[in-house]
C-alpha cells in the first residue's frame, strides 16, 4: 500500500481508539503492580531501592526501561529517516556510554551507598555540604530531563492521538507517575520499567522484521535502497540521496563549520553523562551485592545496543519505504512506519508503547528525585542524619515525588509552545560535569576532600547551565514566522559556538574538583580513604538484601 | 563458593573459651549478617586489610585492567566522529553494498559488548580474590 492514503487518515482520524484502548490497558497493568507493590513493601529499603531483591535480569530490563526515552525510540529513527547515516553515528553514544558505568561507577557505588551517589561522597567528606550539593545537582538533573519528557509527551500526544487534548495528557501522564512512586515506591517504579523494556523491545524487534521482510531479508536490497532513497532538493527537484553517506547533521559546512566537534562534544557528555544520571544510578542499590548490579549493566547494554541497531532499521526503513517526503514530522517516522507496515492495529501498539516509554522514564526521574531530597537534604543535611520519627525519610520522599509531580505538570503545561529539546542535553551535561567527577575522584583519589567535592558540583553545574543559555541551543534570531515550538529562547547571536557544552564543562568540572583539593587539607577524609577502597573494591560491609 | 559474609559462626564454645556456656538471646555480639553498616564500621580493622598484600594486589589488578581498557574505548568511541568530521572521504569508502563509515559505526556496538564480555570475565577472577581476602580476616 502506498503511504501517502495512510497519512491522510491519520490526519483525519479524531481520536485512535484502539490506541487508547492498549495504552489503558498498560495503564491498568501498572496500576494493579502499584497495588501490590504498596501492600508488600514497608520500610526505608523497600520504599527506596525495593527492598534489594530485584535480579539481575530484572534490573537490566529496568535500567533500560528507564533510559530509552521516547526521544530516542522515536527521536532517532525520525533523524536517521530524514538525514540518514548521522543519526546512526548519533545513536552509537547512547550506548557506549554504559562501559563508563560498568567498568567504573556501578560496583564502587553498590558497595559503599545506600540509596544516593551523595552516600558515597558523604562516606568520607563532610556530609553536609557535600550532601547539599549533590541534593541540588540531582533535583536539577532530574526535573530538566523529566520537563522535557513531559513537554515531549504532549507534543506526541498532538502526533499519534489528535483530538486528546495537550494539558489532559500532561496531567495524566504526571498524575500516573506520581501514584506510581507514592504508593508503589522504587518495586513498583521498576516494574512498570520492565514491562515497558519488554512492549518497547517487542515493538521494536517486530517492526524490524517488517522492515526486513519488506526488501525479502535480504540486506543487499535494504542497503541498496538506502544508497538510493528520494528527496527533494533545495531547487525543488526531487533526486535520490544516499543516506548512507555521513555529513547530513554533523557535517562541516560554511553554514555549520562546528558540526563535527559538537558531535564529540555531545559524545563526551553522554559517555561521562549516563554515569552520573541519578536515575540510572539508583537502580544499582535495588540489586542484592555488586556482582549482581554488574550482571544487570551487562542486561542492559545486551537490550540496548539491540534497541539502537533495530532503531537503524526503523530509521532506514522510514526513509526508504516511506520517503522523508511523505513524513509531516520527523518523531512520526516510526509510528507511520508500523502504520505502512503493520496496520492500524500495529500503530496503535506504537503510540501506546511510545507512551508507556515516557510514563516509565518520569517514574523513574521522579522516585530518583524524591529519593534525594529526603535521604539526602531532608534527613542528613537539615536533620543531621537522624530520622525524627520513624518512617519520617519515606513521608518526606512521598511529598516529595507529588510537589516534583505537580510541579512538572504545572513547568510542562506552562512550557507546551516552547523550544525544550535543548533540556535533554543539558541534563546530559550536568550529569556529566557535575556528578561524575567527584564520584570518580572520591573512589580512586585519596586526597580528595570536601572543598574539592563543593567545587566540583558547582562549577560543573554552573558551567553547563551557563554554556547552554550561550549556545545556539537557547540564543540565536530567527527569521519572522519561525514556530513557537523551534524559537530560540533569546533573540541574540549566540556567545558560544556549540550545542553542546560537554567539552569545555565537563574538564571544567574535574579541573575545579581539583584545584579546590588542593586549597584544603582535609586529613579525616584521607584517613577513611582505605575504608571505602575496601568497601568499594570487596562489597564488605555492604548494605544487604531485606529478608522476605 | 564463599561470600562476604560468612554463615554467623558455629556458636559451639571451643575448648579453651573463657566460658562453656554459648550466649542466649541477643546478648553477645551480633552475627555479622545482621549487623548494620554503621555497626560494622566499628567492627572491621579497615587499615589492616587495606594494607594487606594480596588487596594492594586485587586493587593493582584491577587497575591493570580498568585503565588501558577504559582509554581503548574512549579512543575507538571518539575515533567515529572525528574521523566522520574530519576526514569524511576515508569513511565514504564503499565496503560491498555498505560503506566504512557504517561499518565503523555498527562495530561500535560490538566493541562495547567485547569489552564488556571481558571485563565480567575478570571481574569474576577479583571476586574470588576479594572472596579469599575477607575469608583469611574472618569476614
Amino acid at each position: 500500500m502506498s503511504p501517502a492514503p495512510l497519512l491522510a487518515l491519520a490526519a483525519s482520524a479524531p481520536v485512535n481508539h484502539t490506541a487508547l484502548f492498549m495504552f489503558l490497558g498498560f495503564v491498568a497493568l501498572t496500576l494493579v503492580i502499584t497495588y501490590y507493590s504498596a501492600r508488600r513493601s514497608s520500610g526505608t529499603s523497600a520504599y527506596f531501592a525495593a527492598g534489594r531483591r530485584i535480579t539481575g535480569w530484572q534490573n537490566g530490563l529496568a535500567i533500560a526501561g528507564d533510559y530509552m526515552s521516547a526521544a530516542s525510540f522515536l527521536g532517532i529513527a525520525g533523524m536517521i529517516a530524514f538525514k540518514g547515516y548521522d543519526g546512526f553515528m548519533y545513536s552509537v553514544g547512547w550506548l557506549v556510554a554504559y562501559l563508563t558505568v560498568l567498568l567504573i561507577v556501578a560496583e564502587p557505588l553498590r558497595n559503599a551507598g545506600k540509596y544516593t551517589m551523595a552516600d558515597v561522597l558523604a562516606y568520607r567528606l563532610s556530609p553536609r555540604p557535600v550532601r547539599a550539593m549533590a541534593s541540588l545537582s540531582t533535583l536539577t538533573v532530574s526535573t530538566f530531563y523529566m520537563i522535557a519528557q513531559m513537554v515531549g509527551a504532549g507534543a506526541l500526544v498532538k502526533l499519534l492521538l489528535p483530538g486528546v487534548g495537550y494539558e489532559w495528557v500532561v496531567s495524566g501522564v504526571g498524575v500516573l507517575m506520581i501514584i506510581y512512586v507514592v504508593f508503589g515506591g522504587m518495586l513498583a517504579t521498576t516494574w512498570v520499567q520492565i514491562i515497558k523494556a519488554v512492549l518497547l523491545m517487542s515493538g521494536t524487534i517486530f517492526l524490524s522484521l517488517l522492515v526486513l521482510s519488506h526488501f525479502d531479508f535480504s540486506f543487499s536490497k535494504f542497503f541498496d535502497a538506502i544508497a538510493h532513497v528520494p528527496v527533494k532538493g533545495a531547487d525543488g527537484v526531487m533526486a535520490t540521496k544516499d543516506f548512507l553517506q555521513p555529513g547530513l547533521v554533523f557535517g562541516r559546512t560554511a553554514a555549520n563549520p562546528w558540526g563535527p566537534l559538537d558531535l564529540v562534544s555531545l559524545g563526551i557528555a553522554l559517555i561521562g553523562g549516563t554515569a552520573g544520571l541519578p536515575h540510572i544510578l539508583v537502580r544499582f542499590y535495588t540489586v542484592p551485592d555488586a556482582r549482581t548490579a554488574r550482571v544487570s549493566v551487562v542486561w542492559a547494554m545486551i537490550l540496548i545496543g539491540l534497541f539502537y541497531i533495530m532503531t537503524t532499521f526503523l530509521g532506514f526503513g522510514a526513509a526508504t519505504i516511506l520517503t522523508p517526503g511523505n513524513i509531516p514530522v520527523e518523531n512520526m517516522s516510526a509510528p507511520l512506519l508500523a502504520k505502512a507496515l503493520g496496520g492500524e492495529i500495529f500503530f496503535a501498539f506504537i503510540s501506546a508503547v511510545a507512551f508507556a516509554t515516557i510514563l516509565a522514564v518520569v517514574a523513574g526521574l521522579t522516585i530518583s528525585a524524591s529519593t534525594s531530597f529526603a535521604h539526602d537534604f531532608f534527613t542528613n543535611v537539615i536533620h543531621h542524619g537522624r530520622e525524627h520519627r520513624p518512617g519520617e525519610e519515606v513521608r518526606v520522599a512521598r511529598i516529595t515525588a507529588f510537589v516534583v509531580g505537580a510541579v512538572a505538570i504545572f513547568l510542562a503545561i506552562k512550557l507546551q509552545t516552547i523550544n525544550v529539546a535543548f533540556l535533554v542535553g543539558l541534563a546530559f551535561a550536568v550529569a556529566a560535569s557535575a556528578n561524575l567527577p567527584v564520584i570518580v575522584l572520591s573512589i580512586f583519589w585519596k586526597r580528595f576532600n570536601t572543598t574539592g567535592a563543593v567545587a566540583g558540583l558547582g562549577f560543573g553545574l554552573l558551567a553547563s547551565i551557563v554554556l547552554i543559555i550561550i549556545s545556539p541551543s537557547v540564543m540565536g534570531i530567527d527569521v519572522p514566522g519561525t514556530a513557537a515550538s523551534a524559537r530560540h529562547l533569546i533573540q541574540h547571536a549566540a556567545m558560544f559556538p556549540l550545542k553542546n557544552p560537554g567539552i569545555v564543562s565537563v574538564p571544567l568540572g574535574f579541573l575545579a574538583a581539583v584545584i579546590g583539593t588542593l586549597l584544603t587539607k582535609e586529613p579525616a577524609a584521607e584517613k577513611l580513604f582505605a575504608e571505602l577502597e575496601v568497601r568499594a573494591n570487596t562489597g564488605l560491609g555492604a548494605e544487604k538484601a531485606t529478608p522476605h | 563458593m564463599s561470600s562476604p559474609d560468612p554463615l554467623p559462626s558455629d556458636p559451639t564454645p571451643e575448648s579453651a573459651a573463657p566460658t562453656d556456656i554459648a550466649p542466649i538471646g541477643r546478648a553477645g555480639a551480633k552475627p555479622p549478617h545482621e549487623r548494620t553498616a554503621s555497626e560494622e564500621a566499628g567492627a572491621i580493622n579497615w587499615d589492616a586489610i587495606d594494607a594487606d598484600p594480596d588487596f594492594r594486589g586485587l586493587l593493582r589488578d584491577k587497575a591493570r585492567f580498568i585503565i588501558p581498557a577504559t582509554v581503548f574505548f574512549l579512543a575507538y568511541y571518539f575515533a567515529l566522529p572525528i574521523l566522520v568530521g574530519w576526514f569524511p572521504d576515508l569513511m565514504k569508502h564503499r565496503v560491498g553494498s555498505v560503506n566504512v563509515a557504517y561499518l565503523f559505526a555498527l562495530s561500535e556496538f560490538f566493541m562495547a559488548w567485547i569489552v564488556a564480555g571481558f571485563y565480567v570475565v575478570k571481574a569474576a577472577g577479583w571476586d574470588k580474590t576479594a572472596a579469599a581476602l575477607l575469608a583469611r580476616f574472618n569476614h
